[in-house]
């Protein structure tokens, strides 16, 4: 692990994104109701850094990924860029140390669907030149063409004149990727937001993609913040650049530390439960056939379970658990490693608190619609 | 018939639910006639789980649609595909009357395909997609919905909730595993998934899995599973054929096609996999660029990415060669696979 003093360059602090979520026609006069998409987040990411967020759909880290890098205003909490407040800057409040434009162009994002984000009535030449127009109106177009090639060839697009003049269908999925993070590095940023950005890739060519990201972030000095659902994936570029994966469980982050940290000594069951859904290749691997956990199915983030959101999964819940939150806290001596669980901690009350008794097991049906309330002798 | 036989993907037991012999699917397209699957063969076995592992692109999809002789027009496909669904009882799959052919897929051999939410008609709630099953297939109503209940309760969802439903009331992992049990509502003898669980989280797509397991064994099913995930059947499927280039390159018993592989792409793939025990730095990138199916180069299609490559590999198309019984792998240098392209799975450090 590197040595992270400085200033970050960018710092989510006590973050809170919640949407409001807009019932139907005929529940205007209803109160709105909110999904908590990202809830009391802090983290900290610096020169060179690489972060990757991993959890189950719904679990808010594609929010909380935008809300890193500006485009997602946080309904709480604040974020900043190398110290300048980022919706401050945007609104012109207070001192603006660094223009909004600038933050902007510093953080960028490649989408999980490259195709879908670039323009298929454009070539690639012409996708490419738009950003560069926009942001440095004084570069001639002949400066402009050579240095798209350049990016071109750099990313093992050759010939680049070929490339440069075919429309995105033209291309396969792994080189429209190529494309769109071209884009993003176009503006020289300090941070890409790669949101699911290798997992549509045939697996052969998911390593070729994250070398191609590991090898950019050491040309340009950029940081990653990495989106996936695949710990495999995450493993790989955390590994390889010595950064760190963060855990996310129903708008929060449970675990985070560096790979060995937490997938070579994972303290949080939740974290246990996603390397139980990585399959092995290794025929002789331990392999427990049912998954380490009691409900199958995410509960409604409009209604998160109290206290621990994990509970109702967690086959080590205790009643301590639906009462009360865990904080993210070391764990052990480790300056990196930090889970929100109070198995941690040897002396705390949760070894004393009674086991979640059967009745409270809740059924899966019941969490989807809404809470372990309604009784289980209808269901038949 | 007039297979010769040359090479044998037999494997021993007489008891092979569907056989494929040498099918192959062509599309005319304005650049030439495109083979999206070549003469291919395989046997599947009663009450196998059969993992199909390809690249977008190795014609996996296709391989599906021809078993159930779906291949939309204008493709055409030859070949055999035979479906016993009594060991002396066999049945012509792709010689069959609409109406039998509208019979045998759903009763006999069933599908799940990639893509679930696409399957669902939004007007209508999950029951009656069910409803509308057992009535077309003349079924007994009751003894189907008491059936549905009791599947879509082994797929971990609530029934009565969930045949009130309109799809899109339900997350995609639900609809996913409601399309399952729709799928074996008429009890089929073979279920083929394609891609079943693609755009689910791993964590779905592992419980699925665990639960596939499970139905198996509890109504005694052959499942075909065809995945680009290796990771994913590894485990799961008794036995794995993995194709390149629209035919099988290499077809055994799950644990030889990952631990001892005799086709340089097989290895080339697992050692490709991003995986949580393999060191990352003996993960690579496989080189180069599949074939294009209407430019098949002559010999072997994985020459231009092959270390091995030499001698007959540019001209002659390699046949199956057994490995053991159960084992085949169609490559003319199998023999050195083994000393010349190590696995990367040897190295495996544990996390613990």
């Amino acid at each position: 692990m590197n040595e992270r003093d400085g200033q970050p360059v960018v710092e989510l602090d006590d973050v809170e994104v919640h949407f409001e979520q807009s019932g139907g026609l005929f529940d205007i006069f209803d109160d709105p109701e909110y999904v908590q998409a990202v809830n009391g987040v802090n983290l900290e990411i610096h020169e060179n850094d690489f972060v990757a967020l991993i959890g189950e759909s719904g679990c808010g880290k594609t929010t909380l990924g935008k809300t890193a890098i500006g485009i997602q205003r946080p309904t709480g909490g604040d974020v900043r860029y190398r110290g300048q407040d980022v919706w401050a800057a945007k609104d012109g409040k207070g001192d603006v140390s660094i223009p909004h434009d600038k933050i902007r162009r510093a953080l960028q994002m490649i989408h999980q669907d490259p195709g879908s984000s670039l323009n298929p009535n454009k070539t690639v030449l012409k996708s490419l030149s738009s950003p560069l127009r926009r942001w440095e109106p004084e570069m001639t177009t002949d400066d402009r063409e050579a240095r798209i090639h350049g990016m071109l060839e750099r990313v093992g697009m050759k010939p680049p004149e070929d490339y440069a003049n075919r429309f995105p269908h033209q291309l396969s999925g792994g080189e429209q990727q190529r494309v769109a993070l071209i884009r993003a590095l176009l503006m020289n940023p300090d941070l890409i937001l790669a949101d699911e950005a290798v997992s549509a890739l045939d697996v052969s060519l998911r390593v070729d993609m994250m070398d191609l990201l590991l090898e950019l972030q050491d040309q340009f000095d950029t940081s990653f913040l990495f989106i996936s659902h695949n710990l495999s994936n995450a493993r790989y570029m955390a590994e390889k650049t010595g950064g760190r994966i963060g855990i996310m469980y129903l708008g929060e982050i449970v675990e985070i530390g560096t790979p060995d940290e937490v997938l070579g000594n994972p303290q949080h069951p939740y974290t246990k439960v996603l390397k139980w859904a990585t399959a092995t290749l290794h025929p002789d691997a331990e392999t427990v056939a049912q998954p380490p956990i009691r409900e199958v199915d995410v509960p409604d983030p409009v209604d998160p379970p109290s206290g621990c959101r994990f509970h109702t999964r967690c086959p080590e819940a205790r009643e301590v658990c639906a009462e009360r939150s865990p904080e993210l806290d070391l764990v052990g001596t480790s300056e990196t490693h930090r889970t929100a669980c109070y198995r941690i901690d040897d002396d705390h009350e949760y070894w004393d608190s009674p086991e979640l008794s059967d009745e409270d097991d809740v059924t899966l049906a019941q969490i989807e619609s809404g809470g372990p309330t309604e009784s289980s002798a209808t269901d038949d | 018939m007039q297979n010769p036989q040359t090479t044998s993907v037999r494997d021993g037991t007489d008891d092979t639910v569907i056989e494929v012999r040498d099918v192959s699917v062509s599309f005319d397209m304005d650049r030439g006639r495109s083979r999206v699957l070549d003469e291919m063969s395989v046997d599947i076995r009663r009450g196998e789980i059969l993992g199909v592992v390809g690249e977008s692109g190795s014609g996996k999809s296709m391989f599906a649609s021809a078993l159930l002789d779906a291949v939309v027009n204008p493709g055409t496909v030859t070949g055999e595909i035979t479906y016993y669904p009594e060991p002396d009882r066999p049945v012509d799959l792709l010689n069959l009357s609409d109406a039998e052919l509208r019979r045998t897929r759903w009763e006999d051999i069933s599908m799940v395909f990639q893509g679930a939410m696409s399957s669902w008609n939004p007007t209508l709630t999950v029951g009656n997609h069910f409803k509308e099953t057992l009535d077309v297939h003349d079924a007994d109503l009751e003894e189907g919905m008491d059936r549905a209940r009791e599947l879509l309760s082994s797929l971990y969802l609530e029934p009565d909730r969930v045949l009130n439903s309109y799809p899109h009331e339900l997350s995609g992992g639900m609809k996913q595993r409601a399309l399952i049990a729709l799928a074996l509502v008429l009890e089929p003898n073979v279920l083929v998934m394609d891609e079943p669980t693609a755009a689910l989280d791993l964590l779905m797509q592992r419980s699925i899995i665990a639960l596939l397991d499970n139905l198996k064994h509890q109504y005694d099913l052959t499942m075909v599973f065809i995945t680009h995930d290796l990771e994913l059947v590894a485990n799961f499927a008794d036995r794995l054929a993995v194709l390149y280039a629209f035919q099988v390159a290499e077809i055994g018993p799950s644990r030889d096609i990952v631990l001892n592989s005799r086709h340089p792409y097989t290895r080339a793939l697992i050692n490709s996999t991003p995986n949580l025990d393999t060191p990352v730095e003996l993960m690579r990138p496989i080189e180069g660029d599949s074939p294009d199916p209407v430019n098949i180069p002559e010999g072997c299609s994985y020459t231009s990415r092959c270390p091995l490559a030499e001698g007959p590999c540019s001209n002659i198309d390699p046949d199956l060669y057994e490995v053991s019984e159960t084992h085949s792998t169609a490559c003319h240098h199998w023999e050195q696979v083994d000393d010349e392209i190590p696995l990367s799975l040897e190295e495996v450090q544990y996390y613990e």
